[in-house]
């Protein structure tokens, strides 16, 4: 393995552990984040967090598969934000 | 153990997408631990779009070189997801905010500032109230505050 080989895939391992731990720590704040709010805004840096993990396991396996599933995330994940953010709001009005 | 990256790049490739790689992590981490560190809701909702912004640009950008010199022609698909973040992200975290200030007012809570008071009578709105109408109003409202 070339020197330029070995880098990368050390790089993308410590990239993906930083990742894994960013995505633990969202995941903390969704189970036991005080406030509706607060889990998503939570879910949402889990959905960014997943989408940059895909994205380096592209980098790693060199297909570009994993663009498009990175691609559905976000797009999914602007869509249920929104959705849950304009839940808080109307939820309680109808209440 | 750590499974071998698919393909060789020269070293002056796999340098920049290493460091962009690593960045990017880095302060995706950084911003999810100011999520998790901060007090309260409003300090917590700025801390991910670190991670969001200059976070999965720094990605994106390592990416788009990997590929680029994998492919030995310009791969900009993730050009798309850039864009798309960019647009969508000030969108939800403001939407976000704005319900979280909703629930904090209706509660009571008096940590929040209060609802700004309503427009005075007076003024004409239109039925469908253009722009210039609303920066009117906003002038109005001002200049009453003074």
């Amino acid at each position: 393995m070339t020197a330029a080989a070995l880098l990368l895939t050390w790089s993308v391992l410590l990239a993906q552990l930083f990742l894994g731990l960013a995505m633990a720590f969202a995941a903390f704040r969704v189970l036991w984040g005080p406030r509706a709010q607060d889990r998503v805004l939570a879910l949402d840096t889990l959905y960014v967090n997943g989408m940059m993990l895909l994205l380096t396991f592209g980098i790693r396996t060199g297909t570009t598969l994993y663009f498009e599933a990175a691609l559905v995330i976000a797009l999914l994940g602007f869509v249920s934000t929104s959705a849950l953010a304009k839940f808080l709001m109307r939820g309680e009005v109808i209440e | 153990m750590t499974q071998a990256v698919a393909a060789d790049l020269p070293i002056w490739a796999a340098l920049p997408v290493a460091l962009l790689l690593l960045l990017g992590a880095g302060l995706a981490l950084t911003g999810t631990l100011g999520l998790l560190r901060l007090g309260s809701f409003y300090e917590r909702v700025h801390a991910p779009t670190l991670g969001t912004t200059l976070g999965i640009g720094c990605v994106l950008i390592a990416s788009m070189l990997y590929f680029s010199v994998l492919q030995t022609r310009p791969v900009l698909h993730e050009v798309l997801i850039a864009v798309f973040m960019t647009v969508t992200t000030p969108v939800t975290l403001m939407l976000l905010a704005r319900a979280a200030l909703y629930r904090d007012r209706r509660e009571g809570n008096d940590q929040v500032p209060p609802p700004p008071p309503p427009p005075r009578g007076g003024q004409e709105e239109g039925p469908d109230g253009t722009t210039e109408e609303m920066a009117a109003m906003d002038r109005a409202e001002l200049a009453e505050r003074r």
